[in-house]
């Protein structure tokens, strides 16, 4: 009945950030392509993430050139799930894979939900939550802790590129 | 205690919010480094980091504290932004937030060891310019 993991186990990481911006351009900056590629990993969906149904978020060109430099092939797909829930620009819920490593991929799909509220004085409030069970290493991977091993610094990093991209309207320089 | 003791989902927070990114210090950087700048809530980041998305009982048994006291720095914790709460069932778990710690990092540590590391390049090349390396 309960969806209560156990408390010795990290299997939900939520990560929230306030941001100078609409509603509905967190929600562009989070489903549309055009925004995607300028923050965090890059690369986006194939499709605007618009409707309920599979969806498929294609690799940059920055992450292909890594994973050739690193010996593998260039990968087309970072991930793949289902789009379960769609009310925009409140709430997306996703079950997420990531299929660039096969090792990450054996872990199967996870649950990430963004939920996007309006505050006061213009300010929108993004909750990412991922709910990682099965997926310890995918659990590192976006909690930044592969950072130094050139694998991006997870949901942080990617969260706030995204807040200085729409506040700024320029990409964060580093990372 | 009344029922919204604990304050709304982002009341706190932004509020008067301002955007600067040319070095000024925001109310959130405020609230981040002062709800830093304790070891209790150190410690309770600490706890969380280990084990996140704990319940209030399962954080104060980790600290000689009173309920209330405990209550009191998870409460400046969540309006720094560096702990989030989400309902599980009955249960209320805290989760902590990193990424607050994340936009500090990168406003102002990073700037200051960058500014470092330049200064050892320029001596570098000060240096080799001298010995006509």
């Amino acid at each position: 009945m309960s969806t209560m993991t156990s408390p010795e186990t990290k299997t939900t990481q939520v990560f929230r950030v306030y941001i100078k911006a609409s509603p509905q351009a967190v929600w562009d900056a989070i489903t549309k392509r055009e925004w995607t590629e300028r923050y965090g990993y890059g690369g986006g969906p194939e499709h605007d993430l618009n409707k309920t149904g599979p969806y498929r978020l294609l690799t940059s060109e920055k992450m292909k050139t890594a994973s050739i430099e690193m010996g593998y092939p260039a990968p087309e797909v970072a991930v793949d799930g289902e789009v379960l829930e769609i009310d925009e620009p409140h709430r997306l819920v996703l079950t997420w894979r990531m299929v660039m490593d096969g090792r990450l991929s054996a872990e199967g799909f996870t649950r990430l939900t963004y939920e996007i509220d309006e505050v006061p004085n213009g300010v929108t409030k993004l909750t990412v939550v991922h709910e990682l069970e099965g997926a310890p290493m995918l659990a590192q991977l976006i909690a930044g802790e592969w950072e130094g091993q050139g694998a991006g610094g997870g949901w942080s990093w990617v969260l706030s590129g995204l807040k200085t991209l729409l506040e700024t309207g320029t990409e964060m320089v580093h990372g | 205690m009344p029922s919204e003791f604990f304050h709304a989902p982002g009341s706190g927070l932004t509020c008067d919010y301002l955007v600067t990114y040319g070095g000024e210090v925001t109310d959130d950087d405020d609230r981040v480094f002062k709800a830093l700048a304790d070891s209790t809530r150190r410690s309770l980041l600490d706890r969380l980091f280990a084990n996140d998305g704990l319940t209030l009982t399962q954080l104060e048994s980790v600290l000689e504290m009173t309920r209330f006291g405990v209550m009191k720095h998870l409460r400046v914790l969540e309006d720094a932004g560096l702990v989030v709460t989400r309902r599980s069932g009955r249960e209320k778990l805290h989760f902590l937030n990193p990424i607050p710690i994340r936009l500090v990092h990168d406003r102002w540590i990073d700037k200051y060891t960058e500014r470092r590391v330049s200064a050892l390049v320029d001596l570098k090349l000060q240096l080799e310019k001298e010995t006509g390396a």
